[in-house]
């Protein structure tokens, strides 16, 4: 039988290699021409503790982690009991012969991975034993494997040549051990290599990537799971003339820093996670009140408080648009797919600079470790938006006016008080009342500049609509592909702008029945939000710190609708 | 920029301390700029929250740049000022309670990152402007309005915690003395890393402490300030401890280290060491 794709997990002790083994399978299925997306959680701790990582490698582009597992490569007894329920009644387990061994479970052969990677004569080659064996599994023809390794490690070194040999040899230990298991889970489709250029990146790689090219130049964090591999990207790629990333002390250092470097003329951004975003809520409103532009990002993890570390969730909605007390409504993108956190990093920065204030850019854990290709961006055809800065000789006030206005610099003419109490044109304290009422009206009117107008839809004519956010993206497409394929009748909405929502998507979403919004949170906060603006909206919760598996929303939202239009005839 | 703002109606009080203080930030900038020739524009005042955060909406003449912000903020809005624009000139000014208190966490890393900028606090051991409760300098058992049976902890002393917690210039100052004060703001702006000017500024309000600073021979009361002597070691911090557990303030450099470099340039230092790579590289760099 031919598969369009298969759904590897690798389980076992952290610092086992469970992640390098996903990434390499990843890796080594792409270059052939495959697409991959990987999927991980951690332990919370830095060696041992239970951890997978799974790798879904598919003929065409990939949407979602997978709900099933074809093949479980279990490098210990506890990963197989804590797996086994999640393979699929056709898949196989591959369990580390070298470390137990399992008797009664016929879908299930023992490799023993080290010994035979021992036997080539490179340790390090114990991955290939794995993908080897997952090669056998899949029908995945060996030459394609063997260019890869060919490839990767034809460095120009002098040990190359005997690490491409060990290399093919573990692969070829691998698959030949696994023929004898007489064990298969179909043949893989033939790979169909893109005729665009592509790169494999990490989620939040991306995301840092995309504040790179639109132009970041100053950056400072705290270490919090799972925001810290932005802070160690930008120490790595951003240390340079006019640019700098540093480690500070505190999310309050995080955001009152770049609070100085915005007000100063520099594009600047932090990243963390919920406990840190809860810290800079006065920083924010700060920002908001001064009108000073930059970008926080927030990796959401399950909450609250310390909450799940290193598990999914989208439960930090209403914190990210409200973070502050007064009256403040945040600017919000929210990513929802590796290739949306590359340019909603752009779009973040390009909205700071245009209204003056400052934007919050969500993404989540499942998308923050995610390895996936994506078509590699072309940078000519990316828009950089610069600040508007005041360049006149003096006699300035920089808060003149309902709308946006130049912004003065230190170093040049223009000078004023950036301030957080109530103020004037020229930004010092005030306590009249119509200066409040112009100023706070000054702030909300700038959000009009960043109402988009694109946004993705499809089947609108409908009366039910289906319309997640964030990184409930891919699972919810997919469930949406499958509906139609059903002839489900339901709309698909879709876009990273939650606030302002793009004027025209807000419109048409107001004309439906019903607006079902796949969200992982207990209280709905999205669908609580779009309700408040005049939309019939009905959330999906869970609140798992997994993500969306396909199946569940097909059924939930098949259901949703058959009530609806049941609801609707008898009306 | 109030002389000119009718809107702006926050007054300091009759007497207050803050006043000198003013006077002499006015007065070292102006020689600064006369100095360097680097316009007004080139300084940056990051104010915190309290009676003394107003100082940069009373400053006359030529202005500064400012920035109000948050109660305790100062030093990493100054950090974030001073990282992205070195050039230019950046001064903290705070009470002792926005910066002792709630922006207490801030000063050490600061101090040992020897970020180059001058803080100039205004230290009169209350909390003015929400009218008279207790600060971290407020001595203890003294009654204020929230330690209606005297204050339970001990007063905190700044010159030493700043010497402990590694502080690399550090002087004392008093708002009665504006001339030595514009002196002492002078050498901490001219001083490559952070530098801390602790000002005595009087509350004539809620704690009047003149006459106790400068003494009174007709009420028989012995001055508390007396001038670093001129052969004082400020490079020794042995010397500078010493010093301190004297009776009464000492006014002047208590301590400097001129040798340390500053937060800039290891920035600098640094930039020349980082892997550079355009973004085309670094995009390349996740080819397949």
């Amino acid at each position: 039988m031919e598969m369009k794709d298969f759904v590897v997990r690798f389980a076992g002790e952290g610092g086992q290699g469970v992640v390098t083994s996903a990434e390499g399978m990843a890796q080594a299925a792409t270059q052939v021409g495959y697409h991959a997306l990987t999927y991980a959680t951690f332990p919370s701790q830095i060696l041992g503790g239970p951890t997978w990582t799974q790798a879904r490698i598919s003929d065409s582009p990939i949407l979602s982690p997978g709900d099933d597992v074809d093949v479980l490569v279990a490098f210990n007894r506890e990963a197989y009991d804590n797996h086994v329920d999640e393979v699929r009644e056709k898949g196989v387990i591959i369990y580390n012969s070298n470390d137990f061994e399992l008797e009664g479970d016929p879908r299930s052969f023992g490799l023993p991975i080290e010994e035979l990677a021992k036997s080539t004569g490179n340790t390090r080659a114990a991955n290939m034993v794995v993908i080897g064996a997952l090669a056998h599994l899949v029908n995945m023809p060996q030459t394609y494997l063997d260019e890869f390794v060919q490839k990767r490690f034809s460095r120009g070194r002098p040990g190359d040549e005997e690490i491409i040999r060990s290399n093919i040899q573990a692969m070829g230990l691998g698959r030949s051990h696994t023929a004898e298991s007489g064990l298969s889970v179909g043949d893989l489709a033939p790979p169909r290599m893109p005729d665009y250029k592509q790169i494999m990146i990490k989620g939040n790689d991306a995301l840092s990537l995309g504040a790179r090219a639109a132009g970041v130049e100053f950056y400072v964090g705290y270490p919090i799971s799972p925001a810290t591999t932005i802070l160690l990207w930008m120490e790595h790629n951003l240390i340079g003339e006019g640019k700098f990333a540093y480690q500070v002390s505190s999310e309050i250092e995080s955001i009152t820093g770049i609070l100085g470097a915005g007000f100063a003329g520099k594009k600047a951004m932090t990243a963390t996670a919920g406990p840190g975003f809860s810290l800079m809520s006065e920083g924010l409103g700060l920002a908001w009140m001064a009108e000073i532009p930059l970008v926080v990002v927030d990796v959401q993890r399950g909450g609250p408080a310390t909450g799940l570390p290193t598990k999914t969730e989208q439960s930090d909605l209403l914190a990210c648009m409200y973070p502050a007390h007064g009256d403040v409504k945040m600017p919000i993108i929210a990513v929802g797919t590796v290739e949306e956190a590359f340019y909603g990093a752009i779009k973040a920065f390009n909205w700071a600079e245009r209204y003056q204030g400052p934007v919050i850019l969500m993404t989540e854990m499942s998308l923050a470790e995610r390895v996936q290709n994506i078509p590699k961006p072309d940078l000519s055809q990316i828009e950089v938006e610069e600040r508007q800065v005041y360049q006149g000789k003096n006699g300035y006030h920089r808060y003149h006016g309902s709308e946006v206005s130049p912004m003065p610099l230190p170093g040049s003419p223009g000078a004023y008080v950036a301030n957080g109490s109530e103020h004037d044109e020229m930004g010092d304290t005030t306590h009249l009342a119509s200066r409040h009422i112009q100023m706070t009206e000054r702030r909300f009117g700038k959000l009009k500049l960043l109402e988009e107008d694109e946004f993705e839809a499809d089947n609108t004519q409908e009366s039910i609509a289906l319309m997640t956010w964030g990184g409930s993206k891919g699972s919810a497409l997919e469930a949406y592909n499958q509906l139609r394929q059903r002839d489900v009748p339901v709309a698909w909405y879709y876009t990273m702008f939650l606030n302002p929502l793009p004027p025209r998507l807000l419109e048409e979403l107001r004309k439906k029945e019903l607006v079902i919004v796949p969200e992982l949170n207990y209280q709905g906060q999205f669908s609580g939000i779009l309700r408040s603006q005049g939309v019939k909206a009905e959330s999906i919760t869970q609140y798992t710190g997994l993500p969306f598996k396909v199946r569940d929303l097909v059924q939930k939202i098949t259901e949703m609708t058959k009530t609806r239009r049941k609801e609707t005839v008898g009306a | 920029m109030s002389k000119k703002n009718p809107e702006y109606d926050f007054k300091w009080c009759p007497g207050c301390g803050d006043f000198g203080v003013r006077r002499s930030i006015e007065s070292a900038m102006i020689n600064r700029l006369e100095e360097t020739g680097l316009p007004m524009e080139n300084n940056v005042v990051v104010a915190g929250i309290g009676c003394s955060g107003n100082l940069v909406h009373l400053l006359e003449g030529a202005q500064p740049y400012g920035f109000h912000g948050i109660h305790g903020r100062t030093l990493p809005v100054a950090m974030g000022v001073k990282m992205a624009r070195p050039e230019l000139n950046v001064l903290v000014v705070a009470g002792d309670g926005d910066f002792l208190s709630i922006g207490g966490e801030h000063i050490a890393p600061q101090a040992a990152r020897n970020l180059n900028i001058c803080a100039v606090i205004m230290d009169n051991g209350v909390y003015g402007l929400t009218k008279g409760q207790s600060s971290p300098t407020t001595k203890l058992g003294e009654i204020t309005s929230s330690t209606p049976y005297g204050k339970m902890e001990a007063e905190a002393d700044p010159l030493e915690l700043y010497l402990t917690m590694g502080v690399s210039f550090i002087a004392a100052g008093f708002s009665g003395k504006p001339r030595e004060l514009t002196q002492l703001i002078t050498q901490g702006m001219n001083h490559e890393g952070f530098a801390m000017v602790h000002v005595q500024s009087p509350c004539t309000t809620y704690n009047d402490t003149f006459e106790m600073l400068k003494g009174n021979p007709k009420k028989g009361i012995e001055p508390l300030i007396w001038d670093v002597p001129e052969d004082h070691d400020k490079s020794d911090k042995m010397a500078a401890y010493a010093l301190l557990q004297r009776r009464g303030l000492p006014l002047g450099v208590i301590y400097e280290d001129a040798d340390r470099p500053s937060l800039d340039a290891r920035m600098e230092e640094m930039r020349g060491r980082a892997r550079q790579r355009t973004m085309q590289e670094t995009l390349d760099s996740y080819e397949l």
